[in-house]
């Protein structure tokens, strides 16, 4: 299926990746191509396939549910462009 | 000081041991290499300073006799994409600006508390994304061989900055990761080993999240029996990992007996492609009368979803890498731009944060995750891998190692294949299977073509059963006897 210049400025945006007008054929012009080539896919005959959610055969390991890490703000946020005292800083996001 | 950069892991290590050099004396002819290969761009990050106090302290340990293990006082790097608390971790990408990880990841820290010596970090394709190490922000970097070509060569990728590294004498080793290939890819192009193990078996903590998985670390070193001591360090059970196998390591090295007799090798026929060249048959077929005189049984085996593993692997990593990449938003590290609102601020961060490849695959994971085509492409790719996972686990029912060629080629120019993704994907062909079905792998240098470059092959086992890899690995590293040397090797041009 092929992606047009909406289609990857609509998924620019969703990935909130400013891409350049004159960057949006030749994107989807690629990413068709890609996207084409992987429609091999629908040779292979799935039906009733459970997917495959994880690589090794083995339960998810449980923990107890407690606080077992933190308590140091100042290495969480040594490398934030901007902090002020324990908080990220951020474009004002409400008026 | 040359002399010190052609050991072998094990021979610097039995060196130290028996008091023929420090580990400063051999780490100060490692930094000395490393300073005049600097043209190979392997690195991205050199930490001389604290290499040196590192191996001042191993000295020290020595003489208190408190050394702790094989790699104490070894000179290593670390591809630039485990983070290295307190020094700069970049994943080759602009939008990692300054990033010095205030915690050390699980593999590397192994690494450290084994005793071994940090050089520093090495290049990479952007987030581990490329087969060539040519998508680094950092620039692309050479390969120490060049063979017959008047060209630059790539190193092969990701991990490209690691393999040039170990092959051209800048450390007895070094960490790799491998998603699709890129631990035995470059490993192969680069004429040296190098493991991919089973998915699980190293720790992902602290490493910058490609494709959470099919992401595994894994070594590089020159020889088989060296991957068998590194990986002893760097494996083994993590809490912090929820992936990482809650099984007790064997001996890697003990699994070294030379001896395959009666071991069954299968030669799947679908890893023989259209326009494969002639040198790699050749040494593919030279490959399989060398474990064959080695006493083991040659079993042709089929594995006919093998050319769907590339384009199901083209959904699955990008469509991880869009999640996993989605904390790079100018909030908590790295690079800012700044936008009048939130939302501008996230697009102008990631738009020029993010090379070309990078922007790529996030969006073509963000398109297969979208609503309206998640079943069509992510659960469909979901549904090939888990039957070319069972295809594997149905072939391995009767053989205990597969035997393939490690790559389609040997290293090709810098430049060349930029302009088409999907052949730049292709590098990967004979290691994305086994990476999907989370199967350990390794590639061992077996000879050279016409024009001089190295050729590896590769040797695929069962989960959890890289001792049958490693000893098939061992008996092919035996037979091939491959001694060719790079072009650029220890800081000398030849």
């Amino acid at each position: 299926m092929a992606l047009d210049r909406e289609t990857v400025r609509r998924i620019a945006y969703l990935a909130r990746i400013r891409v350049p007008e004159d960057a949006l054929d030749g994107l989807a012009g690629e990413l068709s191509n890609i996207i084409g080539w992987i429609e091999q896919l629908n040779e292979v005959d799935t039906e009733g396939v459970e997917p495959m959610t994880s690589v090794v055969a083995m339960e998810a390991p449980k923990r107890e549910d407690v606080i077992n890490d933190g308590q140091y703000p100042d290495r969480v946020l040594a490398n934030a462009p901007q902090a002020d005292d324990d908080y990220y800083a951020v474009p004002k996001v409400v008026e | 000081m040359a002399a010190l950069t052609s050991l072998t892991l094990a021979e610097a290590s039995k060196g130290l041991a028996d008091g023929e050099f420090s580990a400063v004396e051999l780490t100060q002819a490692h930094i000395g290499a490393l300073e005049k290969a600097r043209e190979l761009n392997a690195f991205i990050t050199e930490t001389p300073e604290l290499a040196l106090e590192q191996a001042r302290a191993s000295d020290e340990r020595r003489k208190q006799g408190n050394v702790v293990g094989p790699m104490d006082g070894i000179p290593i790097a670390n591809k630039d994409l485990f983070c290295t608390e307190g020094v700069l971790t970049t994943a080759a990408s602009h939008i990692l600006d300054g990033f010095k990880p205030t915690y050390e990841s699980t593999v590397s820290e192994k690494l450290k508390s084994a005793g071994s010596v940090m050089l520093g970090k090495t290049n990479l394709d952007e987030f581990a994304m490329g087969s060539a190490t040519v998508t680094s922000y950092y620039g692309p970097t050479k390969n120490p061989w060049r063979g017959k070509s008047d060209k630059d060569l790539v190193p092969g990728g990701s991990s490209g900055g690691s393999a040039a590294a170990v092959a051209a004498g800048l450390c007895l080793g070094a960490t790799g990761t491998d998603t699709g290939g890129s631990i035995r890819q470059p490993a192969s192009f680069c004429g040296i080993v190098g493991m991919k193990p089973t998915y699980g078996r190293c720790s992902r903590w602290g490493v910058i999240a490609f494709a959470s998985s099919l992401d595994q670390p894994g070594p590089f070193t020159r020889t088989v029996s060296d991957t068998a001591m590194m990986l002893q360090i760097m494996a083994g059970h993590d809490p912090k990992d929820s992936t990482s196998a809650p099984f007790a390591l064997p001996d890697f090295a003990a699994a070294l007996t030379g001896d395959i007799r009666g071991m069954k090798i299968g030669i799947p026929k679908e890893y023989r492609i259209d326009g494969m060249p002639d040198a790699i048959e050749k040494l593919w077929q030279q490959g399989i009368d060398w474990v064959k005189d080695a006493g083991a049984d040659i079993v042709d085996v089929s594995l006919p979803l093998t050319k769907y593993a590339l384009p199901v692997y083209y959904i699955i990593a990008p469509a991880e890498a869009s999640s996993n990449l989605a904390r790079y938003d100018g909030v908590r590290y790295g690079l800012r731009v700044d936008g009048d609102s939130l939302d501008e601020m996230y697009e102008n961060t990631r738009g020029e944060g993010f090379g070309e490849e990078v922007r790529r695959r996030v969006l073509i994971g963000t398109y297969a995750l979208s609503a309206g085509y998640y079943d069509a492409y992510y659960l469909k790719a979901q549904q090939v891998r888990k039957l070319i996972s069972e295809e594997f686990s149905k072939v391995f029912e009767t053989v205990d190692a597969l035997l393939t060629p490690t790559a389609p080629s040997a290293a090709f120019a810098i430049g060349e294949k930029m302009d088409d993704p999907i052949a730049m994907y292709l590098n990967d062909v004979f290691t994305v299977p086994s990476s999907l079905a989370g199967l350990p792998g390794i590639s061992v240098p077996a000879g050279l073509d016409e024009n001089g470059l190295p050729l590896g092959m590769q040797i695929i086992g069962k989960a959890f059963d890289e001792e049958s890899v490693l000893r098939v690995a061992g008996v092919m590293e035996r037979q091939a006897n491959f001694t060719a040397k790079p072009e650029f090797s220890a800081g000398e041009a030849s």
